[in-house]
């Protein structure tokens, strides 16, 4: 507490504090909260599935009676939406023939492969992201000329980058004080996305702050470097984040493809091509690594709003409602 | 030094200031403001929304440059005056940084210009004692009331000494109630700290009770029309009551009905 603070529990510094208390009451509630959502709403997927199923499988007979709704609904039955049970029984089977490893070991240790070129990825995106959004604030004239070029950016298919990469990681990188392995390079494939969002919401926020706010700056004569960190990039704090958030599931997702179409083997897009492949013999087995594959990214999302919620106890203090 | 004390604490000669000059939407803001405010006076500007009262205070803070004419504060041109923190400003939204505690506002022009974190606290619990917020450095401005953020605004502006502060309608979001208070503060601190303080307002009560000379401005374009001193003496609560203090507000009313055109 403040050096010289008076404990009259009368005084408003005391209701305030009683307020700062409240919220964090009401913070723990809505957090409860929402974790009974995400799993009542897990729930209602579970039976839409199931239902569906049921429905979808019993089309052709209803065909007869009902014509049309048969002829614009797709079917169900076992190969395409396989039972939830025997999804969830797979996890514990082994994939090959001379290996005793089960399915779920198999999707972990390739959703580690996976998260670890996301995480490098998703780290190397806000750095540049954040690093485009600091030079452009700093020009009109800059931000006018390389938008356009940054939004173009993402145009290009990431297919198309994936081998450049691949290739310009093994053949010209050996100057490195460290070997640079393809895991790497689908990091950097990553990095390809999630700088995206983090440079457009962090250009947002670092022009977010009012005029006033930069007029004070300017009466205080401050520098544009002590503008930009004492006014600019603490203000852009909630548009990082929103950024953030997006980053970390595109991470996921970018990671995913970057090794599908490079061809890196260890990871989750290795594992869901291979399983795609052989469909028909086993398509549990393409359901059981796309969930995991899913829970990636939700596990990236949940670790970035975790994360929100310690700068902001922190620093930014803003309301719980917000 | 004595120079500087000598020279006033603003110095306006035929200033003008036109926006977005020689483009279709030219308007000309100020015409011919001619202006001296001395050291240690409190001097009001008022006029009605529009007239170029905020615009005129950021000339003399050098926040905007004269399209004509010289601005001086404190014999330095107005860009120097800034650079040299001669002034600080308050505007009409408190503008505290919500991801800074009381204290951490309060310190930022001071760690700004590089003091010692020693430094900066004990001068940030000296303005916390000037506005009689001891208990509410560490708290964060969205806990407090509007008129608290404005007196933790006002102890950011004065927290380096500066011999000049500037204030825009800083007590133009505040209920009346809060704001008569705060302008007994204001001229509390005003004479614990010798500051020179130019204050723009809309309120003819607001300009009355406060200041010792009332700057009268017209609409588009921003001329002076009037100068009224307050001669009031020393104010308390039943200075508003007083029949001299509603003659100066019926004077300044006057003042502002003149109608345009009109030297």
């Amino acid at each position: 507490m403040t050096i010289g603070a008076s404990s009259d529990p009368g005084t408003s510094a005391a209701v305030a504090d009683e307020v700062r208390r409240y919220e964090r009451r009401v913070a723990i509630r809505m957090a409860v909260r929402r974790v009974a959502v995400f799993v009542s709403f897990l729930v209602v997927l579970a039976f839409a599935y199931t239902g569906y199923k049921a429905f979808g499988g019993a089309i052709d007979d209803a065909q007869t009676e009902w014509p049309v709704v048969g002829s614009f609904l797709p079917r169900s039955d076992d190969l395409t939406m396989p039972p939830l049970l025997d999804i969830a029984a797979e996890v514990s089977v082994p994939p090959q023939r001379n290996n005793a490893k089960p399915l779920g070991v198999f999707v972990l240790e390739a959703a580690l492969f996976t998260l670890r070129e996301a995480a490098l990825g998703f780290f190397l995106g806000v750095i540049l992201g954040i690093g485009i959004a600091v030079l452009l604030v700093r020009s009109k004239w800059l931000e006018r000329g390389v938008s356009p070029y940054i939004v173009a950016s993402q145009t290009i298919p990431l297919v198309a980058i994936a081998p450049i990469v691949i290739i310009w990681g093994r053949t010209s990188l050996d100057w490195l004080p460290f070997t640079w392995e393809d895991w790497m390079s689908v990091a950097l494939i990553a990095t390809y996305l999630t700088f995206f969002p983090v440079a457009v919401n962090g250009l947002r926020g670092l022009h977010s702050p009012a005029p006033e706010d930069v007029e004070l700056m300017a009466s205080y004569a401050a520098t544009p470097n002590q503008t930009l960190v004492r006014l600019r990039l603490p203000a852009s704090t909630p548009y990082l984040f929103v950024a953030f958030k997006l980053a970390a599931t595109v991470a996921v997702v970018g990671a995913i493809v970057g090794e599908i179409s490079a061809g890196v083997r260890g990871g989750l897009g290795r594992l869901i091509l291979d399983f795609a492949g052989r469909y028909t013999t086993g398509p549990e087995r393409l359901y059981v690594s796309v969930a995991g594959a899913a829970a990636l990214g939700i596990l990236a999302f949940g670790l970035v709003t975790l994360s929100q919620r310690f700068v902001r106890a922190a620093r930014v203090r803003e309301s719980v409602s917000t | 030094m004595t120079a500087t004390r000598v020279a006033p604490a603003v110095e306006m000669v035929l200033v003008s200031k036109v926006f977005n000059r020689g483009k279709p939407n030219e308007v000309l803001a100020l015409d011919d403001i001619s202006l001296s405010v001395g050291q240690r006076e409190f001097i009001t500007l008022i006029g009605p929304s529009g007239c170029g009262k905020s615009t005129l205070l950021r000339l003399m803070a050098g926040l905007l440059d004269p399209t004509v004419g010289e601005v001086t504060v404190n014999g330095k041109t107005a860009n120097q005056a800034r650079a040299d923190r001669e002034y600080g400003i308050a505007f009409q939204t408190a503008g505290l940084f919500d991801w800074r505690s009381v204290q951490q506002n309060i310190e930022l022009p001071l760690q700004l210009m590089g003091w010692s974190k020693r430094e900066r606290r004990q001068r940030a619990r000296e303005m916390l004692t000037l506005v009689k917020l001891e208990e509410f450095g560490g708290h964060y401005p969205r806990e407090l009331s509007g008129g608290m953020q404005q007196r933790v605004a006002i102890a950011r502006a004065l927290s380096f000494q500066p011999s000049i502060l500037f204030m825009d309608e800083p007590f133009g979001a505040l209920d009346e109630m809060t704001r008569e208070h705060m302008q007994t503060e204001l001229l509390r601190i005003w004479g614990e700290t010798h500051t020179t303080v130019v204050f723009v307002t809309h309120s003819i009560p607001e300009a009355v009770f406060l200041s010792e000379r009332v700057v009268v401005m017209s609409p588009r374009p921003g001329r002076l029309f009037a100068e009224l001193p307050v001669d009031l003496g020393a104010r308390d609560f039943d200075t508003r009551e007083s029949p001299e203090f509603f003659e100066r507000v019926t004077a300044v009313r006057e003042a502002l009905r003149r109608p345009d055109g009109v030297e």
